[in-house]
Parts: structure tokens; C-alpha cells; sequence
């Protein structure tokens, strides 16, 4: 069981990421690729910038992982999250799972970055026309 | 006698009060207009007293939907004791991903 956690200002490669978890005993790898979306609620979007509690955010993704492998017979996690300034289309988060079969790597994923935007201190402001605002702060 | 009674009373001071770092992200960065402040507190302050002196310094604190204290990269109960050299956090809604 391997974990390959990184949290970096550059641009994340989603074929890098595929072929760190590729192993020879595992038939399925889950990617789930976050994307930039140009619009929240209707308004446009320019840009996002994410901000990280980088050695809470290492430590809490560490944490996820391990809970995954509590759970689900899974080989091989990768969790990597971009800081910095991103424009509509790039991708501030790739998470890929190797297991054995197909219903382990898809759940497993799904928790991943269901859990991820719950617990790790990352941090996104949404950059508009007329404003920006940091998600989810206020009620 | 005078710099005897002072002297004792900065004894005092040094011994029941602390100087705390605080690291502050996202909003609270905002919030604190920096990165960090500093605090004072008690000797055997706890999470809820730290996030009791931010609101009345800080009241926009309180406009946040939640907010976590973090000690040393962990997650902070209300009731946990802070201590002098802990690494500090205020931890607003998280958004990643």
C-alpha cells in the first residue's frame, strides 16, 4: 500500500498521476480530475486562488488515506492539490486510487474527495467581475 | 523597596501570562489583516478562551459560519489547554478541491 500525497503551486499532470498508482496487481484505477467551473450561482468566474495550511493539509490527507485503507482493499492512493492562482479550466485536485477490482477504486475515490473538502485546511477564493469571496466562510 | 515591588510583580506577570503566536488562513487572514498575530493569555487557557479574546477583538470572527482552532497540525477541542510553544491556527470553513 502506497500513498503519494503533494500539495504544490504547479500545474498538475493527469497522466503522471494515472501512472504513479498503475500497478501490475490492480485491474482498476478511479481518477477523479476538479476542474475550475466559469460560473458559481450564475455569476461568471474569473480566476480561483487556493490557499494552503500546508504541512495540517499533508497531515490530514495523510490521515484520509490511511482511513481508506481501513476500509476498502485499495493499493495505491494519490492525492495531489495545487495552490495559487488557477483560471477557469485548470485542475486544482487530482485524486487516484489502484485496486484490485472496480467497486474498491470508486468508492474509495468518492470518499477521498468527499472527505478532503470536509477536513483538510485548503482554502479557495472565487475571483468575480465585480468581487471575490472566500467559499463557504459565511452561512 | 519600589523596584522590589516591581520586579515581583513582572515575576508575577511572566509567570501567569503567555505570548501566543496565532497563524491565520483564508478569511481570517483577512479578518486579522495578516498572516499571524500575537496573544496574550493565562497559563492554563484553553480553546474557548483563546476564541472568546479573537471575538471580542476580532467580531467578524463570529460572522463566520464555523471556524476551528488547530494546535500543533490537530484539530482543537474547545476544552484542549493551549501551551506556550504550540503552533497555533485559525482554521475558517474549508474550501479545497
Amino acid at each position: 500500500m502506497t500513498v503519494d500525497i503533494q500539495i504544490s503551486a504547479k500545474t498538475l499532470d493527469v497522466q503522471q498521476c494515472i501512472d504513479r498508482v498503475m500497478s501490475a496487481d490492480c485491474g482498476g484505477i478511479d481518477v477523479f480530475i476538479g476542474t475550475v467551473r466559469n460560473a458559481t450561482k450564475g455569476k461568471t468566474v474569473v480566476r480561483l486562488e487556493f490557499e494552503a495550511y500546508e504541512k495540517m493539509a499533508v497531515s490530514e490527507m495523510e490521515k484520509i488515506a490511511q482511513q481508506t485503507f481501513a476500509n476498502w482493499p485499495v493499493q495505491k492512493i494519490l492525492i495531489h492539490h495545487r495552490t495559487g492562482v488557477l483560471q477557469v479550466g485548470e485542475i486544482p485536485v487530482i485524486i487516484a486510487v489502484a485496486a484490485a477490482h472496480r467497486d474498491a477504486a470508486f468508492q474509495a475515490c468518492r470518499y477521498i474527495i468527499d472527505t478532503l473538502k470536509q477536513t483538510v485546511p485548503i482554502w479557495k477564493k472565487e475571483i468575480f467581475e465585480d468581487g471575490e469571496v472566500w467559499v463557504a466562510a459565511h452561512p | 523597596m519600589i523596584v522590589s515591588i516591581q520586579q515581583s510583580f513582572l515575576h508575577i506577570c511572566t509567570s501567569i501570562f503567555m505570548k501566543v503566536n496565532i497563524l491565520a488562513f483564508g478569511i481570517a487572514k483577512d479578518i486579522f489583516e495578516g498572516p499571524s498575530i500575537d496573544v496574550e493569555l493565562t497559563n492554563d487557557a484553553t480553546i474557548s478562551n483563546l476564541k472568546y479574546l479573537l471575538e471580542q477583538q476580532y467580531p467578524k470572527l463570529k460572522k463566520l459560519a464555523t471556524y476551528m482552532v488547530a494546535v500543533n497540525n490537530e484539530y482543537a477541542l474547545n476544552g484542549d489547554t493551549i501551551h506556550e510553544r504550540d503552533e497555533i491556527a485559525i482554521i475558517p470553513p474549508v474550501s479545497g478541491g
